[in-house]
C-alpha cells in the first residue's frame, strides 16, 4: 500500500465512489493527476468537498492512499493560509473550550432534566485540563487570545 | 459467550457532539451499560478528540498530540477506551494505531505531552461501542438482557469511519457489512434494506462545517432511497444530526433503540418515536 500517486492508472473507480463527485463538480480522479504532475491549486474549493469517507482509498486498485493523499494537500493547503472560516472557527474553539461544539445553555437544561451533570466530566468541568489542550495548540504556534 | 469477560471496566470518551449537543445519547448509553454490566468510567479533563476532518487537514502533528492526550487520560486509568461517534472512533482509533506501528510518531508526541507533563502510558486500545457488543460482549449475552421485543423497521445507516479505513477495522468487509444490522435486529427490530444504504452521511472530512449545502445534499439523496422504514438508526451523533435535518422520520442512536428493547420508556432515554 501507500503507493505512489503517479501509479494511477486513470481507471476513474476513486471518482465513481465518491460521494461529493454525485452531488457536485470535484473529480477525485482530477485530484489524483493533479497531484501527480504537481500542480495542485490550493484556491480550488474542491479541496474541502472531500468527506474523508475512504471509499476511493479502499478501492483504488494500484493501492494509492488517496484519502490520506487529500488530508496532506489540504495541510498545504493550511499551511498556505487557505482556510475556510467556518474551519478556523472550529478551531478557536477547541483553543477556547477543548471542544469543537461547546455546550450551550439549552443543553445545560436538557443534561440536567435528563439526569446528567450539568457540565460533563471534560475540559468543561476541569480548567487545568483545559490549560494543557491550550498549551499543545500554543507549541505549534495556534493561539486565540479572547 | 462475551470474548474478553475480564473486559467490564472502559474508560467513556464522550466527545463533543454527544454531551454538548445529544446528551440522550449519553444518558440511554449509561443506562444499558449499567445493565450489561459494563462499567463506563469518566475521562476527567479529556477534549475534543479532536475532530478528524478540521484538525486532521490542517496539522496531523498536533491532531496526534491532542488524541495522545485524551490517549493518555485513558492509560493512567488503566483502561481500554469505549466511544460512542464515528469521528472519535476515526481519530483515537487511527492515532493508537499509528502510534503503536510508529515508535518515531510516538516519540514526537510524548515529546510534546512532556511540556504538561503527562506521557503517553501504554496505549490503549480502542473500540467503539457497537463494535465492542457485536464482536467481544456478543449477541447471546445481550440478548439475555432483551426484554421486549420491538417491531419497527429500521434503516441502518453505519457511517464511514465505522468501517474504514479497513487497515484498523475489525471487520474488513466494508461493502456489505451485517454486524449493525444484527445488533438491531436483535431487539426484535427488522433492518430494510436501501438504495444507498452505504452511502457516507456527508458531514465528514469539514464539510458539514465548511460547506453545509453540498453536504446536505449528499445527505438528502441517501435519506430519499430509504422507503418502508419507521425510523434510521446510528451509531454517530455526527451522522445522526446530519441525517436528522433531512428526515422525515426519526432518527435514533442505538443505545436508544437497545435501551427500549430492555423495557425503558422513552422518557428515560429522551426520545419521541410516536412524534
Ligand atoms: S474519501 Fe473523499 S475523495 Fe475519496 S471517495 Fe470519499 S469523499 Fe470522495
Ligand atoms: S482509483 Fe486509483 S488508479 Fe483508479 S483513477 Fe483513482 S487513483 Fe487512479
Amino acid at each position: 500500500m501507500n503507493k505512489d500517486v503517479r501509479s494511477c492508472m486513470k481507471c476513474g473507480s476513486c471518482t465513481a465512489s465518491c460521494p461529493s463527485g454525485r452531488v457536485v463538480a470535484f473529480r477525485t480522479r482530477k485530484l489524483v493527476e493533479d497531484r501527480a504532475i504537481g500542480e495542485i491549486d490550493y484556491d480550488d474549493l474542491s479541496l474541502w468537498y472531500c468527506t474523508t469517507c475512504f471509499n476511493c482509498m479502499e478501492r483504488c486498485p494500484r493501492g494509492i492512499d488517496i484519502t490520506d493523499e487529500i488530508l496532506k494537500i489540504r495541510e498545504e493547503a493550511y499551511r498556505k493560509g487557505k482556510v475556510l472560516e467556518p474551519h478556523r472557527a472550529v478551531l478557536r474553539y477547541i483553543y477556547r473550550s477543548g471542544h469543537a461544539v461547546p455546550i450551550n445553555p439549552e443543553v445545560r437544561e436538557k443534561r440536567m432534566a435528563l439526569g446528567l451533570s450539568e457540565l460533563p466530566p471534560t475540559t468543561h468541568t476541569f480548567e487545568e485540563a483545559l490549560l494543557e489542550v491550550r498549551r499543545i495548540m500554543e507549541d505549534e504556534g495556534i493561539e486565540y487570545k479572547e | 459467550m462475551r470474548g474478553l469477560s475480564t473486559k467490564s471496566d472502559f474508560s467513556l470518551f464522550l466527545g463533543c457532539l454527544i454531551p454538548n449537543r445529544l446528551p440522550e445519547i449519553e444518558k440511554s448509553t449509561r443506562l444499558v451499560c449499567e445493565r450489561l454490566g459494563i462499567n463506563l468510567h469518566d475521562m476527567k479533563g479529556a477534549s475534543c478528540c479532536p475532530a478528524p476532518g478540521v484538525m486532521k487537514s490542517f496539522d496531523k502533528a498536533l491532531w496526534l498530540k491532542i488524541a495522545g492526550r485524551n490517549l493518555d487520560i485513558a492509560a493512567n486509568m488503566g483502561m481500554d477506551i469505549i466511544t460512542l461517534c464515528n469521528g472519535c472512533y476515526g481519530t483515537l482509533k487511527d492515532a493508537s494505531m499509528e502510534l503503536k506501528d510508529d515508535p518515531e510518531l510516538q516519540e514526537v508526541v510524548r515529546a510534546s505531552l512532556s511540556t504538561i507533563d503527562r506521557d503517553l502510558g501504554k496505549i490503549v486500545d480502542v473500540y467503539h461501542f457497537v463494535e465492542y457488543l457485536y464482536f467481544d460482549y456478543g449477541l447471546d449475552d445481550l440478548s439475555d438482557h432483551i426484554t421486549k421485543k420491538l417491531d419497527y423497521k429500521v434503516a441502518a445507516h453505519y457511517g464511514c469511519h465505522l468501517l474504514k479505513p479497513i487497515k484498523y477495522r475489525r471487520t474488513k468487509d466494508f461493502d456489505a457489512p451485517t454486524f449493525f444490522d444484527e445488533l438491531i435486529e436483535l431487539t426484535g427490530s427488522t433492518s430494510v434494506d436501501y438504495v444507498e444504504k452505504n452511502t457516507c452521511c456527508g458531514a465528514g472530512g469539514g464539510l458539514r462545517s465548511g460547506l453545509k449545502d453540498v453536504a446536505l445534499d449528499i445527505a438528502r439523496k441517501k435519506v430519499a432511497s430509504i422507503k418502508d422504514a419507521n425510523m434510521i438508526v446510528t451509531p454517530c451523533p455526527f451522522c445522526h444530526m446530519q441525517l436528522a435535518q433531512v428526515s422525515n422520520i426519526p432518527v435514533v442512536y442505538y443505545s436508544q433503540l437497545l435501551a427500549l428493547s430492555m423495557g425503558f420508556s422513552e422518557e428515560e432515554v429522551g426520545m419521541a418515536v410516536g412524534k
